[in-house]
């Protein structure tokens, strides 16, 4: 297993994405999975920043993978606020233009993108997102 | 990120370029809340060079639109969007709240 700790705030982005995407290169995912790989990670980086920590520079965010036989096992950590998003239907865009109400699309996309997910509570405070991407499988 | 804008004769065009996460969405809603508060409300966002852009960059979006169709005085409408970006759109339900152009002069041309 690979690992990295990065500030929780959203510079990070750019070095969390790269470290995953390399991941992903060895570990033989396809371009259109490292993209849909890219959007989760990037949700789950935002959820913890604005979530788990209520802001930026609140506390570090450490990343690992685990290259496994039919794709990748990639862990979030952080030491923030426990919170446990659940599985959520598409928010309504248009019923936002009507209340204002952000959110909950993050959380959907996490869901949408990969192929397990799993919210729990670190066990030294905190929160664990683990999620796997599986290689497509050819026709 | 990088925005370039043109003000072109019945609308502005936008053309967005790189990657629209929550580090770089704020910079685009500076632009969005420009363009809005000279009362342009007719806007073409040219996604061609568009590589991503995630649920913050979407936010950002939805409410420009929302200011936009305010008093039914303009429209966001987007351009050139790449396939996989379209995906996510799509899978969010932005057809419904959003026009999608091929091309950005078919985009412009529907003012």
């Amino acid at each position: 297993m690979k690992k990295i700790s990065v500030p929780g705030c959203f510079s990070s982005l750019e070095t969390i994405r790269e470290f995953f995407t390399h991941a992903a290169r060895q570990a033989g995912l396809t371009e259109n999975d490292i993209f849909e790989l890219q959007v989760a990670v990037d949700e789950a980086t935002a959820n913890i920043i604005d979530h788990a920590y209520g802001g930026e520079n609140k506390g570090e965010i450490d990343c690992c993978y685990e290259i496994i036989p039919d794709g990748l096992k990639i862990e979030l950590r952080d030491h923030g606020i426990p919170f446990k998003p659940k599985e959520v239907k598409p928010p309504e865009l248009l019923n936002h233009t009507l209340t204002g109400k952000e959110g909950g699309l993050g959380v959907f996309f996490i869901y949408q993108m990969m192929d397990d997910v799993c919210f729990s509570l670190n066990e030294d405070g905190g929160n664990l997102l683990s999620m796997i991407k599986r290689k497509e499988i050819a026709d | 990120m990088q925005t370039k804008v043109i003000p072109l004769k019945r609308c502005v065009l936008v053309e967005v370029s790189g990657r629209v996460d929550s580090d770089t969405a704020p910079q685009l809603r500076e632009e969005l809340n420009k363009i809005t508060a000279g009362d342009n409300y007719k806007i073409v966002m040219d996604c061609n060079k568009l590589e991503f852009i995630s649920s913050a960059g979407m936010w950002v979006l939805v409410n420009a639109q929302k200011r936009c169709k305010r008093f039914n005085r303009g429209e966001l409408v987007l351009a050139e969007v790449p396939k996989r970006i379209f995906d996510i759109l799509d899978l969010a339900g932005f057809d419904e709240v959003f026009k999608f152009f091929e091309s950005t002069a078919e985009a412009v041309g529907n003012f």
